[in-house]
């Protein structure tokens, strides 16, 4: 008979975090930033029909990256269990910390009992109806929640984005330098990317009952000019 | 939160996804519910009118719930919105008949969401057809909801129309159409007053005056209230998508419209 190998859950843990992050960091990174009408999201992104950003709810937006067929069950999902709430209930009772506890549980879920993680990173955004209540959920492959104030960075090369969106006075940003400010936090100082490059939305408090509207490329180039 | 396997997923039918969570639609309760205690007295909605003129279509319906030959309920809203270009209007029983809207319209919506694009017109009547033809075993009991769906249609750049049957049939109408129990009178208005390329005034003022005649001569359909500040819902559709009448621009349409129905009863007098 033979015995499989003992490794520490230690181990395996660890094994499976670097799989993830491994897998993600391969992706293209992605921004969120708030600005004085709401949240912006700005991915790099190449394709005009595969998204990473997308709308969950009213004020809720969803954007991901990471392995797309993965982040895009998760986007149905979310989709489904806002509109079902929303249809049971009513839509002023669809939040977005009841969404993120929820992929949190899923991702956890899988993290620790599947054969393989899930390698994604998603953010949950909402805006509120005054600036101090939006919210920015950032979750990560094995279910680890982080609720974040000005800005959120997800993907490869996070680390050098927040330090380069540190240093941007984020209280006071308008459209354009939001679109701006994201922009050049994800091409850092080597390189620039154009409209063409880019997939960017904005959850807007001034857009009507569905706050989540898709930017135009041209739209896009006009705010990275002024 | 729902997450299914391939193969086994509702993909971006929500009514199929309410099934599978045990939301699913009571048409059968309330059915057998009628059925055992006969006809239900539920209040009942009545007479919308959908014609098209050059930019897109109108849509107007009164406001007026009745339940036999009481008023139950005075500021209805018929004509409601579907999604950005597209609405709805009923007439019938008003409970199934508001739920189904909603229903409509979340299905539009939730569809858009998941696929990333909205149905194209067509479809979103279909849609609605399918709801229709769901609800016949309630209609078979009194419950009975009869439809007009109309939007811009994107990809043709025209306004279209449609009314429906209690047993779902779709039937494109090519200039207008009425449904309701005062749809006789406002249908003839519609169809007499009717002409192609009309502009946008005159497509609201002949909609205002349909249901005007409407409620002049059918209890079930409310005329505009002056008193209360109750008038029609109406609106239109175009490529910049839907957009509702405020009541200021309506009463004093409706003011126009009363003025020359007392001239008209003037020459009468004094003959």
């Amino acid at each position: 008979m033979s015995m499989p190998f003992y490794v520490a859950p230690e181990q395996v843990m660890k094994d499976r975090a670097d799989y993830a992050r491994k897998g993600i960091a391969r992706g293209r990174a992605l921004v969120a930033v708030r600005y004085d009408d709401g949240i912006a999201l700005v991915a790099e992104n190449p394709s005009n029909t595969l998204r990473k950003i997308s709308e969950i709810y009213d004020r809720i937006a969803f954007a991901g990256v990471g392995k797309y067929n993965e982040f895009d069950q998760l986007r149905v999902a979310g989709v489904r269990a806002a509109d079902l709430k929303g249809f049971q209930y009513s839509r002023d009772d669809v939040d977005a910390r009841s969404l993120a506890n929820q992929y949190a549980q899923i991702l956890g879920q899988i993290f620790t009992h599947e054969m393989k993680p899930m390698e994604v990173e998603i953010l949950v955004a909402e805006v509120g109806a005054h600036g101090a209540d939006d919210q920015l959920f950032h979750i990560l492959y094995d279910g680890t929640v982080m609720d974040e104030r000005q800005y959120s960075v997800l993907g490869g090369d996070a680390e050098a984005i927040n330090g380069r969106l540190a240093e941007v006075d984020a209280a006071s940003l308008t459209l354009a330098g939001a679109v701006r400010a994201a922009t050049k936090a994800l091409s850092g100082p080597d390189r620039s990317l154009a409209a063409d490059d880019l997939e960017v939305a904005v959850l807007s408090r001034s857009n009507g009952r569905r706050c989540f509207r898709r930017l135009t490329d041209d739209e896009v180039a006009g705010h990275l000019q002024s | 939160m729902p997450f299914f396997t391939p193969g086994d997923d509702p993909g971006s039918n929500f009514p199929e996804l309410l099934r599978r969570v045990g939301l699913g639609p009571q048409d059968a309760a309330l059915a057998s519910a009628a059925a055992a205690g006969g006809r239900l007295d539920v209040p009942h909605a009545t007479t919308c009118v959908a014609l098209r003129y050059t930019d897109g279509v109108v849509m107007a319906g009164d406001r007026r719930a009745t339940s036999g030959n009481l008023i139950s309920h005075r500021t209805m809203e018929k004509v409601v919105q579907a999604d950005r270009h597209s609405g709805v209007a009923i007439a019938g029983a008003a409970g199934p008949a508001v739920e189904m809207i909603k229903l409509f319209a979340l299905q539009l919506e939730h569809y858009e969401k998941v696929e990333g694009q909205a149905l194209s017109l067509e479809g979103k009547a279909n849609q609605l057809s399918m709801m229709v033809r769901g609800n016949l075993p309630a209609a078979m009991q009194g419950m009975v909801v009869v439809p007009l769906f109309a939007g811009y249609d994107l990809l043709r750049r025209t306004g279209r129309l449609w009314s429906f049957d209690v047993t779902g049939g779709r039937y494109e109408e090519f200039d207008h159409a009425a449904t309701g129990s005062g749809s006789l009178h406002a249908g003839t208005v519609v169809k007499v007053g009717f002409r192609d390329g009309m502009s946008r005034d005159e497509a609201i003022d002949l909609a205002c005056r349909s249901l005007w005649e409407a409620a002049d001569a059918d209890s079930a359909t409310g005329g505009p209230d002056a008193l209360r500040g109750i008038y029609p819902v109406v609106a239109t559709i175009t490529a910049d998508g839907w957009q509702r009448l405020d009541d200021a621009d309506l009463a004093a349409r409706y003011q126009t419209i009363a003025q020359m129905a007392r001239e008209q009863m003037g020459e009468v007098r004094s003959r």
